[in-house]
C-alpha cells in the first residue's frame, strides 16, 4: 500500500513536469512578446530590452524554462525583485505575484466546487439509484429526462436565467458577491446557492446516468444472485452487494470533475462575477497577462493530477483486487 | 412423502420461450438427484425456479418443500427459507462471489441474515466451515478475497457458505463443470463426503454423465424442458427405456470397452 502511494505520487510529478515543459513552450513560442505585454502601451524600445533582460527573455528557451521550475521549487529575483516560493511569475496587469493572485482567488472556487459537489452526488446518485431500482416506471423516466435537460443545458444560460428570474425579478437572494464563510454564513450561503445550483444541475445530469447504468448492470451480476439465494434481506442484496461496486466508476469521475472544478470554474465564476481562479483566469485570457494564464494552467493541471492520485488511493481502498497491483 | 415434489412446473419467459413444461421431479431426503439434459434443457431455470430466484418468469405447477407449497408462499417466507432449510451452489464461483468482501465475511453473511449471532460468532463459524471444507490454513485464509484463491478453492468456499445453515437440500447447479478435471474430483468427493456426515439432501444439476454416476442416487433427464427419463441411476444408466436417454449416455467416451471411430452425437427424438 505504501509502495503504490509512492508509485502514484512519483508518477503525478512526472506528469506534472510535463504538463509544466508543455504549457511553458505554448506560451513562450507564441508570437505575442511578453517584453512588451509586461511594458505596456507606448514603449520605448531601451525600456522593451530592459525589460527583456529582466525576465531573462534573452536566454533560450531551455534556460528560462529551467529558471521557471527553479522559481517554483526555490523562488528566485527577477534583477532586483525578489519572487519568493512557489514563484510563478508577476502578474503582468497588477505586479501581484501570481501565486498570492491564484492563493488569494483560491476561497472563492473551493467554496464553489464543494457546495456543487455535495450537491451533485447527492442529487445525482439518488436519482440514478431511483431510477434503476424502479426502471421502466415513471420514476425512472422523470429522472432521465431531467438528467438529460441538466446536461443539456449550457451553464451560461442557466446562470443568467437563475439571476434574472431569482434576483431582478423575485428579489429572493441578492447578487452573488465574494463572502467569507467565517465573516458572514447566511451572507455566503445566499452568495453561493446559485453558483452551486447552476454547476449541480449540469453535472448530477451525468451522475444520475452513470450511476442508473451501472447499478443496472451489478444487480444483473452472479454474485448478486448468489446473495439472494442466502436469503439476505433485500435491503442487503442492494446495498451491500448491489450499489457498492456501482459506486466505483461514480468515484473515478468525481475525483476528475472535483479537480477540474478546484482549479475553477470559469464559466460560472464569470457570469455571476465571483472572483475565483476561473475568473482570474478569464480575465487573464483578456488582457493577454501571460504569467497569469501560465500559473493558472499549472495550478488547475495541478489540483486535476492530485484528484487522480486520490482517486487511485480510494480505489484501493475499495477494491482489495487493486491493492495487489 | 419427498422432501422436494415438483408437479407440472412450467417456467414462461416474457420472450415467449418456454423453458421447463410441465416438469416432475422428486428428491427424497438425505439423496441425491441428478438431474441431467444438454445445454438448454431447463436444468438451470427448474434450479432457480424451486429456489424462487427467477426474476420477470411466469412460474406454474406446484413446488412442493418439506409439504410446504412454495409457489404460493410470499417473499418474505421463501427469503427465510433461501439459505437455511434450502441453499445453493452455482457453477461459477469467482462471478458468484462478490469481490469485494473477504471470503469469510461472505460465509458470515449467510449465517447472520438467519440467526442471532455476532459478528465475531458468525466470523468463527465461517472458520470452522473453511476447515470442514478443505481449506488449508482456515484461519488466515479466512480473511483473503476471492481472488486469492484457486477456482476449486473458490467452489469450496460457495459450498461452505451453502452448507453453513445445515440446509435440508442443497441445489447444486453444475458445481463442477467451471473447474479442471482434477479439482472436478476434489469438489465431488467433498460433496460426497459432506452428504454422508450431514445427510442433506443435493438436487445435481450436470450435463456430465461421470459426475451423475459418481454421486447421484436417482437421475433425471431432461430435454427440451421436459422429463424424459427417470428412476434410479443403475436402472437408467443400464437399461434406459427412452432412445434420447439412451443417445445421451452414448455420447460419453468410454475407458472400458471398445473405442468408437467417432463419438455419436444425440439425435433429437
Amino acid at each position: 500500500m505504501i509502495l503504490y502511494t509512492a508509485r502514484r505520487l512519483v508518477g503525478a510529478a512526472g506528469i506534472l513536469l510535463v504538463i509544466c515543459a508543455l504549457t511553458f513552450a505554448v506560451f513562450y513560442l507564441m508570437p505575442a512578446d511578453p517584453a512588451q505585454g509586461a511594458c505596456g502601451k507606448a514603449c520605448s524600445p531601451e525600456r522593451i530590452a530592459q525589460i527583456r533582460a529582466t525576465l531573462g527573455l534573452d536566454q533560450p528557451l531551455p534556460t528560462q524554462f529551467a529558471a521557471y521550475l527553479g522559481g517554483i521549487v526555490a523562488g528566485r529575483t527577477y534583477g532586483s525583485l525578489e519572487c519568493g516560493f512557489p514563484c510563478l511569475g508577476f502578474s503582468f496587469q497588477t505586479n501581484q505575484p501570481v501565486w498570492d493572485a491564484l492563493t488569494s482567488r483560491l476561497p472563492t472556487s473551493v467554496s464553489i466546487a464543494a457546495g456543487a459537489a455535495l450537491l451533485w452526488l447527492l442529487v445525482g446518485c439518488t436519482a440514478g439509484v431511483v431510477a434503476a431500482l424502479r426502471r421502466g416506471t415513471v420514476w425512472d423516466r422523470a429522472a432521465m429526462i431531467a438528467a438529460l435537460g441538466g446536461v443539456s443545458l449550457p451553464i451560461y444560460l442557466t446562470a443568467l436565467l437563475s439571476q434574472y428570474v431569482l434576483v431582478v425579478q423575485l428579489g429572493w437572494l441578492p447578487y452573488p458577491r465574494e463572502v467569507a464563510l467565517t465573516d458572514d454564513p447566511v451572507g455566503w450561503f445566499q452568495s453561493m446557492l446559485m453558483p452551486w445550483c447552476t454547476l449541480a444541475m449540469l453535472y448530477a445530469g451525468v451522475y444520475a446516468r452513470i450511476t442508473r447504468s451501472e447499478v443496472l448492470e451489478n444487480l444483473g451480476r452472479d454474485y448478486v444472485r448468489t446473495a439472494r439465494a442466502k436469503g439476505l434481506p433485500e435491503v442487503t442484496v442492494l446495498r451491500r452487494h448491489a450499489l457498492r461496486p456501482a459506486l466505483m466508476p461514480v468515484v473515478t469521475i468525481f475525483g476528475m470533475d472535483l479537480g477540474a472544478l478546484l482549479g475553477g470554474a470559469l464559466i460560472t465564476e464569470s457570469v455571476y462575477g465571483l472572483p475565483g481562479v476561473g475568473k482570474l483566469a478569464a480575465d487573464a485570457i483578456n488582457s493577454a497577462d501571460q504569467p497569469v494564464i501560465l500559473g493558472v494552467t499549472l495550478f488547475a493541471a495541478a489540483f486535476v493530477v492530485l484528484a487522480n492520485v486520490a482517486v487511485d488511493l480510494v480505489y484501493a481502498l475499495l477494491d482489495p483486487r487493486v491493492r495487489t497491483v | 412423502m419427498s422432501l422436494l415434489s415438483v408437479r407440472g412446473l412450467t417456467v414462461d419467459f416474457p420472450s415467449g420461450v418456454r423453458a421447463v413444461d410441465g416438469l416432475d421431479l422428486d428428491v427424497e431426503a438425505g439423496r441425491v438427484l441428478g438431474v441431467v439434459g444438454e445445454s438448454g434443457s431447463g436444468k438451470s431455470v427448474t434450479s432457480l425456479a424451486v429456489l424462487g430466484l427467477l426474476r420477470n418468469a411466469r412460474v406454474s405447477g406446484e413446488i412442493r418443500f418439506a409439504g410446504q407449497d412454495l409457489l404460493s408462499l410470499g417473499p418474505k417466507a421463501m427469503r427465510a427459507l433461501r439459505g437455511d432449510r434450502m441453499a445453493m451452489v452455482f457453477q461459477d464461483p469467482l462471478s458468484c462471489l462478490n469481490p469485494y468482501y473477504p471470503v469469510a465475511f461472505q460465509i458470515a453473511e449467510a449465517y447472520r441474515a438467519h440467526r442471532r449471532a455476532s459478528r465475531k460468532a458468525a466470523h468463527a463459524l465461517a472458520v470452522s466451515m473453511l476447515e470442514r471444507v478443505g481449506i488449508p490454513e482456515a484461519r488466515r485464509r479466512a480473511r483473503s478475497y476471492p481472488h486469492e484463491f484457486s477456482g476449486g478453492m473458490r467452489q469450496r468456499v460457495m459450498i461452505a457458505m451453502a452448507l453453513c445453515l445445515e440446509p435440508d437440500l442443497l441445489v447444486a447447479d453444475e458445481p463442477t463443470t467451471a473447474l479442471d478435471v482434477t479439482v472436478q474430483a476434489q469438489v465431488l468427493d467433498l460433496l460426497r463426503d459432506l452428504r454422508e456426515r450431514s445427510g442433506t439432501a443435493i438436487m445435481l444439476i450436470t450435463h456430465d454423465m461421470g459426475v451423475v454416476a459418481g454421486l447421484a442416487d436417482d437421475v433425471v433427464v431432461m430435454h427440451g424442458g421436459k422429463r424424459v427419463e427417470a428412476g434410479p441411476v443403475r436402472e437408467v444408466f443400464h437399461s434406459p427405456v427412452t432412445a434420447y436417454t439412451r443417445g445421451l449416455l452414448d455420447c460419453v467416451p468410454r475407458v472400458d470397452g471398445p473405442l468408437p471411430h467417432r463419438l455419436p452425437t444425440v439425435e433429437v427424438p
